[in-house]
């Protein structure tokens, strides 16, 4: 059993004609992660007993025919909550907390019979691209176990395509699903902010966060989409209009549609020319299968960047005040006074990013750099949204590079933040705008994944997925593997 | 220098974070650059531009006044280090103040 | 010098919702500690705040009582410090556009009549509370954090410790007139910061202020200030500059206590909360809310006047808490006569409240038990002097039926001739001097009388009709 070889559908069948059980799909899953995780390290905590248990109780129940995710394995974030199972956010400052309640996205997708299967790696509270900021360990990317499996959902990534289950859940607030999905071969989505609920899921830039899947197909991605997404009345900034079925319309093709292209997103001298080839390519590959290609300018892009850091800094040094060491989490030894308890458990709970995070965003908010700072930032971002407003009304879909290059060495970038934040440039004005994108693997440079970034307009998942399948349905790069144990 | 030592130091406090004295000078070069890349907004005019707060543009999001019980109570304490009585038990505040709601 | 004190008063006062301010869990006092919280008000990771329309609703109310305008677009802000009743280190408050703004209101200072203008009324959540032991340990209660607030900040009106007292007094009364809130000082669902700078008489800019906490109670904002007057008077005359501090009142001794110094205050970063979208607040909304108000006590005091034709004073007296009004108006519903209802609320009740050191709703009298109760005295069914009898038992036990109640304790005052001629006749036969004294002009002789059949009847006779009656029958003889 490899869940490289095999869609949901796919799954779900065998499930239902009983040529496997969810006892077996998830022993699988623990199988594979035994065998592997050594090496790529995807993983900070396994659900082994209730896993198996709940997995049995799923084929006890039977197996629901109307719902293709019951009874499949699924890995988590480590920054999205799952009662009574250790998340940290990768951080020190969380090492043994047990959640008391779960997750809206893990109770919605418990309720669609999906088995949690353990708790993936990441930077520590979401803040990095490499997943090398993880106050626990590296994740390494399965084609190639040299380079970054990209971050900060690198261990979300890196376990799909690892094939030690067949979907995860990552969290996106600057890039944070579609950078390592694009790093990894896969399909990873940040959908529309307000389309699912950041209930549970560990605040780190709250107006920018969402929670998206990770799979190895477009259809894949939008049966996960589905069962995570919708209204709750929990989390007061998520969407109460309806939800659509996304797999809707999915084969419907490009024909007739407009796709633009953001000439900002093209940057002709990059580092790596085979990113940008790539994504060339799929260009003329959507225009060939009918769609109208136009060149359109996203002006502001280039203040993303500094707006992004800004304003998600300045959320995440408020929302990182609540690890005190008073009512949970990592508290210093030999302390005396109250504020020994927060100086020290702070400062040695958290890592050197989140440090440097929660600085810049503490100065950026504080009296006499507000207006310079935050405000400014705050207006740039209205002027990014503004350029997707306008672009929105012309063109179907935006088509660009996910990131701009392929995934690096481990330690490439570590000790160079400013680089490291750079990198983000194609992916943090999406976050900014709150519009919905998704990476699809495209191609290859260097023999590394190239991801192809398809930006709809807010609530537009389905067109995304339309284009998207229609790339997919036409190429062979989501089906390759890497060449890593059990893989090709 | 667009940020110095002090205000490191200060924004730090702000913070509740130590910046080991050793490691002063280089982490303020560091966040020195790091505010020179997000002070290149000053090159970009928002004259009259109203700023976005939030990640969706929507308003008047209630709910209705209506208690549910609490979290069960021993739930709550599993993560907490130091306890009496039903209380969190904390060292005693410098100022002997409360809040400032 | 001359000095003159500059008051401006920051009020707290709890919402009296069933949910909290941002989560569900239940807005009660007196349970267990930490029993009436969930996991956002313990700031739980992943956790989310959602807005309690009631408690909009409430802070509507109050801006409204308070002459205030409501803003049509107002939005909630983080305040962030760090403190163990404060969970997520931020307070969900409102910065730069609070619900309310522009209010004023009329306080009475020595007969005479001051507009105290108000800066704004703004919607918060209340912190945790702290216990300090003597262990060098102190104990955290979250069942307080998240209980909805407004905070009412004055404008820098009031020139003397007793306007405080009286702006104090008013805004309580006012507020509790909307029923949003208990506003009870000694059981914190009311509290007061209190800013205070002197200046030179006839000098328009401010001096240097101190604000002082931990005002718990009306006698203490009193005695806070005094104390402050005095404590910055001297600085100054002995010609020290005064800084800028946040002082506490300190109850064992009546003075007021150096917390920190402008220089050590905190940088509170308010930021738009995220996790909340703004709110827009419609003309048809402020309309609604102003015409559900319920009436005030100014319009309250000109009806009883008007309707009830009350002395003024009176209507004052019983407009002074919401308590006392509403009950003089069930009275006055179950048909008492006004007066007869104020008198006996304005005397009786009152003093009886006094000596008990309770509130009304402590005690078991009903508005219709007194009103029952005016008016069998009215309709001679008991005397005055009984009533008196009936009133302690209404009050303390209570009962549903008063007319029940009197008959069955005898109580009841005997009137009907036909029962009272056998008595006269009889006292009449028995004492023929008494007769005799009468008939020679002496006024004792039928007090005497009277005397003996109240004593036959062990009290109960109506006295009117036992004089009347006896006037009768002796004019006979
Ligand atoms: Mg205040
Ligand atoms: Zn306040």
């Amino acid at each position: 059993m490899n869940f490289l070889d095999y869609t949901l559908e796919e799954l779900h069948d065998k499930l239902i004609k009983k040529e496997v059980t969810a006892v077996e799909l998830a022993e699988a899953s623990f199988k594979r992660i035994e065998e592997t995780d050594s090496e790529v390290g995807a993983f900070l905590a396994l659900n082994k007993e209730k896993a198996l248990e709940a997995a049995k109780e799923a084929d006890e129940k039977g197996i629901d025919e109307n719902n293709v995710l019951s009874g499949l394995p699924v890995g988590i974030k480590d920054n999205i909550l799952t009662k009574g199972l250790t998340t940290t956010a990768a951080s020190k400052i969380l090492e043994d907390f047990i959640p008391v309640y779960d997750a809206t996205a893990t109770e919605k997708l418990e309720q669609a019979g999906m088995i949690t299967i353990g708790k993936l790696n990441m930077d520590e509270f979401a803040m990095g691209g490499s997943t090398e900021n993880s106050a626990f360990k590296k994740t390494r990317n399965p084609w190639n176990l040299n380079k970054v499996p990209g971050g900060s959902s690198g261990g979300s990534a890196a376990a799909v395509a690892a094939g030690q289950v067949p979907v995860s859940l990552g969290s996106d607030t600057g890039g944070s699903v579609r950078e390592p999905a694009a790093f990894t071969g896969l399909v990873g989505i940040k959908p529309t902010y307000g389309r699912v609920s950041r209930y549970g899921l560990i605040a780190f830039g709250s107006s920018l966060d969402q929670i998206g899947p990770f799979t190895r197909t477009v259809k894949d991605n939008a049966l996960v989409l589905n069962a995570i997404s919708g209204h709750d009345p929990k989390d007061s900034t998520s969407y109460n209009g309806e939800t659509p079925d996304f797999t809707e319309g999915i084969n419907k093709g490009v024909k007739g549609l407009r796709i633009g292209v953001p000439r900002e997103y093209f940057n002709e001298d990059a580092k790596e020319q085979g990113v940008i080839e790539s994504v060339r390519e799929a260009i003329k590959l959507y225009e060939k299968m009918g769609a109208e290609i136009v060149e359109v300018s996203l002006p502001h892009s280039r203040f993303g960047i500094p707006a992004y850091y800004i304003i998600a800094s300045s959320e995440a040094s408020s929302n990182l005040q609540r690890f005190d060491g008073i009512r949970y989490g990592y508290r210093a030894e030999n302390v005396e006074s109250l504020e020994d308890i927060y100086v020290k458990s702070r400062s040695e709970g958290f890592g050197l990013e989140v440090k440097r995070r929660i600085m810049l965003g503490t100065f950026s908010l504080s009296s006499g750099f507000y207006d310079a700072h935050f405000k400014k930032a705050a207006q740039a971002r209205t002027l990014i949204r503004k350029d997707f407003d306008t672009v929105f009304a012309d063109v179907d879909v935006l088509v660009a590079p996910t990131t701009t290059t392929t995934a690096y060495d481990i330690g490439e970038k570590i000790n160079d933040p400013l680089a490291m934040y750079m990198s983000d440039i194609l992916t943090v004005p999406v976050n900014l705008a709150g519009v919905p994108s998704i990476s699809i693997p495209c191609g290859f440079s260097n023999d590394m994944p190239v991801g192809l970034q398809i930006i709809g307009n807010h609530f537009e998942e389905q067109m995304i997925y339309r284009v998207a399948q229609a790339f997919e349905k036409e190429t062979e790069f989501s089906s390759q593997k890497p060449s890593f144990k059990g893989g090709k | 220098m667009a940020i110095n030592e002090e205000t490191v130091k200060e924004v730090a406090k702000l913070a509740k974070l130590e910046i080991e004295e050793e490691d002063i000078h280089a982490f303020t070069k560091e966040m020195d650059s790091i505010i020179e890349m997000v002070e290149q907004l000053e090159g970009l005019d928002t004259e009259g531009v109203e700023g976005t707060y939030h990640g969706l543009s929507s308003h008047n999001v209630w709910r209705e006044d209506k208690a549910e019980k609490g979290t069960d109570k021993e739930l709550l304490f599993k993560n907490v280090k130091t306890r009496k009585n039903g209380f969190i038990e904390v060292p005693a505040m410098f100022d002997n103040g409360g809040s400032e709601a | 010098m001359n000095l003159e004190p500059v008051i401006g008063l920051e009020v707290h006062v709890e919402l009296k919702t069933d949910s909290k301010m941002f989560s569900p869990s239940p807005a009660h006092f007196g349970a267990e500690p930490n029993t009436n919280t969930n996991v956002i008000d313990w700031g739980h990771p992943g956790v989310l705040p959602v807005v309690n329309k009631t408690a909009i609703e409430y802070g509507m109310r109050a801006a409204l009582a308070l002459n205030c305008k409501i803003a049509n677009h107002t939005k909630f802000d983080r305040k962030n410090y760090f403190y163990p009743d404060n969970p997520k280190a931020y307070q969900i408050s409102q910065f730069d556009q609070p619900i309310g703004y522009d209010g004023w209101i009329e306080i009475e200072v020595n007969g005479e009549t001051k507009k105290i203008r108000i800066e704004r009324v703004h919607l918060e959540e209340d912190a945790g509370k702290n216990t300090h032991g003597e262990d060098g340990a102190s104990y955290v209660d979250l069942n307080r954090q998240g209980t909805p607030l407004i905070e009412i900040v004055s404008e820098a009106d009031m020139r003397s410790p007793e306007e405080a007292h009286a702006y104090l007094e008013t805004i309580k009364q006012l507020i509790q007139f909307t029923k949003v809130s208990d506003v009870k000082m000694q059981e914190g669902s009311m509290r007061c910061d209190a800013n205070i700078s002197l200046r030179p008489y006839g000098q328009e800019e401010f001096g240097t202020k101190a604000e002082i906490k931990n005002l718990n109670s009306f006698s203490y904002v009193k005695k806070g200030l005094e104390f402050e007057i005095n404590r910055q008077e001297k600085a100054l005359i002995a010609g020290g500059a005064l800084q800028q501090e946040t002082r506490r009142y300190d109850e064992a001794t009546g003075g007021t206590l150096l917390m920190r110094t402008k220089e050590g205050s905190s940088d509170y970063r308010y930021f738009p909360e995220p996790d909340i979208p703004n709110l827009i607040i419609s003309d048809e909304w402020i309309n609604d809310v102003r015409t559900s108000l319920p009436e005030m006590p100014k319009e309250r005091q000109e009806r009883y006047v008007k309707e009830y034709s009350l002395p003024e004073y009176d209507a004052v007296v019983l407009t002074a808490t919401v308590e006392m009004s509403d009950f003089f108006q069930e009275t006055v519903a179950h048909d008492a006569d006004p007066k007869q209802a104020s008198n006996w609320l304005m005397g009786e009740v009152s003093a009886y409240l006094n000596s008990e050191q309770v509130d009304l709703h402590d005690t078991n009298l009903t508005p219709k038990a007194l009103a029952d109760m005016i008016n069998l005295i009215a309709d001679g069914t008991i005397s005055s002097k009984i009533a008196k009898k009936v009133f302690r038992e209404l009050i303390t036990n209570g009962s549903d039926d008063v007319k029940a109640l009197v008959e069955e304790k005898g109580w009841v005052q005997l009137s009907d001739p036909s029962k009272l001629l056998p008595i006269i006749t009889e006292t009449l036969d028995k004492n023929e001097q008494s007769i005799e004294d009468y008939k020679n002009g002496k006024d004792r002789a039928m007090g005497f009388l009277v005397g003996q059949v109240m004593k036959q009847t062990r009290g109960q006779a109506n006295p009117g009709m036992v004089n009347k009656l006896l006037k009768e029958e002796l004019d006979k003889r």
